[in-house]
């Protein structure tokens, strides 16, 4: 098992998926072989955001400032969500 | 959205089959037991109106697949139209006709991911399934060649009963050729694989230690290696949903033309399928014959019509339905509620359990 990702991990996306808009459905997808993930406001928020340069933390600010949302739970919110796509292998720690 | 009941959801994906054309002879092979010849082949400018035609109904995602789809010369052709038509593009490849100057012109032409076969997880094994000498070696350079382009790899690899023992040396083979992602499939048994189910069906007992340790290979690789798999229905409870569901999904067009619903579907007697030289996917899609068929819940006889996982798996394979019990309007013996279930179990449970009989290898292209 990789090391779980942390405030200071620099996310973003694995080389095999793709940030793509599905204009026929209206909606922001992942697309990565034999799979489809599907984004909600926020996922689709922090994911393009997770470009391997800004950390974890600097994503939740961002978003705190976006959403109008207190920071630590943001921080707690993105960490799960970034770490459950980590787990399904769409998400990586880029090395510093 | 109208809100009319006639709207029908446009496909997430298409399988090109750009040709049945291959230098293996696996016997578990996905094409039809008729293989078409080069001759009957869609020409480049065919495909190419399909990948676009297929990105404006809405399609995400493009399986670029044959028998082998590097036996097209104009691979790289195809796989730039599937990218100028936005699909996310994946090549399903023995890897035999490939090397590293053509995979760098593929990833030139925009292809976003490789899926690779693998016969077994060593040599001797392998190459006498695909029917090829040397063919396994091959293939480990191509994988190595793969990722030097930087293309991300997917493995795949059909089990059966003379590989199934070797899962734990496919997932090491796996991560040993820096794979994201692991496919272990086992053998179905319609077309090819029907006529080698006794020499390709494992014992339960092999299929339960082979899923432990996928379930524990999971775990233990989380976030390293993605490991989907691929059960054989025979000894399940419950059918799978084919293909998501007959014409929900996927849509598939064959090396000439034909438009399928699945692509084992021509075996269904009575189904016309349209061709893209005459019909536009966008129309077989909502109107054709076979997609209608057998989509959503209204053709279902009982046991399915009246089970709360109809929308589950849509009452399971209908070429398997078609196969055992020679109705492709019946529950899917796979299924324990098929009056034929007993009897498929047992049937599974006997070949398995004989001496494998020898392979009838997949017929060299036309």
């Amino acid at each position: 098992m990789s090391a779980p990702l942390s405030a200071d991990s620099r996310p973003a996306l694995v080389a095999h998926a793709r940030l793509q808009r599905d204009t026929a459905r209206e909606r922001w997808v992942v697309q990565a072989p034999e799979r489809l993930f599907v984004l909600d406001e926020v996922a689709h928020a922090v994911l393009s955001r997770c470009s391997g340069t800004a950390s974890v933390a600097q994503i939740a600010a961002e978003l705190g400032a976006e959403f109008d949302a207190p920071v630590e739970e943001i921080r707690g919110d993105v960490l799960a969500l970034l770490q459950d796509l980590a787990d399904k292998g769409i998400v990586r720690d880029q090395p510093a | 959205m109208a809100g009319s009941t006639t709207q029908v959801e446009p496909p997430l994906a298409l399988l090109a089959e750009l040709t049945h054309r291959c230098p293996l002879r696996c016997p578990y092979c996905s094409n039809p037991t008729a293989l078409e010849g080069r001759s009957a082949e869609l020409p480049t400018e065919a495909w190419l109106d399909v990948m676009a035609q297929a990105g404006r109904l809405g399609a995400l995602q493009v399986h670029i697949s044959g028998g082998e789809p590097a036996a097209r010369r104009d691979l790289e052709a195809l796989v730039q139209g599937a990218r100028a038509a936005g699909l996310y593009t994946n090549l399903i490849t023995s890897g035999l006709l490939l090397d590293r100057a053509r995979l760098q012109r593929l990833k030139d032409a925009g292809l976003d991911h490789v899926q690779l076969s693998v016969q077994d997880s060593e040599p001797v094994g392998a190459d006498r399934i695909a029917g090829l000498d040397g063919a396994h070696a091959r293939k480990l350079e191509i994988a190595a060649a793969v990722r030097a382009t930087g293309l991300p790899l997917t493995l795949n690899a059909v089990v059966h009963r003379r590989n199934i023992a070797h899962v734990p040396d496919l997932i090491a083979l796996a991560l040993t050729l820096d794979a994201a992602r692991l496919e272990v499939a086992h053998a179905q048994y319609y077309g090819w694989g029907l006529a080698n189910r006794a020499a390709l069906m494992p014992t339960r007992a092999q299929l339960e230690a082979a899923t432990a340790e996928v379930d524990a290979a999971r775990a233990r690789l989380k976030g390293r290696l993605v490991i989907d798999y691929v059960t054989p229905d025979y000894y399940a409870r419950r059918p799978k949903a084919c293909m998501g569901g007959w014409a929900r999904r996927f849509m598939v067009v064959a090396p000439d033309g034909a438009i399928l619903p699945c692509h084992a579907a021509r075996t269904i007697p009575g189904l016309e399928f349209p061709n893209v030289r005459s019909t536009t996917l966008a129309d077989a899609w909502s109107h054709g014959d076979a997609f209608v068929r057998f989509r959503g819940t209204d053709w279902m006889q009982e046991p399915c019509r009246s089970c709360d996982r109809r929308e589950v798996d849509w009452g399971g394979c209908r070429c398997q339905a078609l196969a055992i019990a020679g109705d492709a309007d019946a529950v899917d013996p796979a299924c324990a509620l098929s009056p034929l279930h007993e009897a498929l179990v047992a049937l599974a449970e006997r070949e398995s359990a004989g001496a494998p009989p020898p392979y009838r290898y997949r017929g060299s292209d036309a």
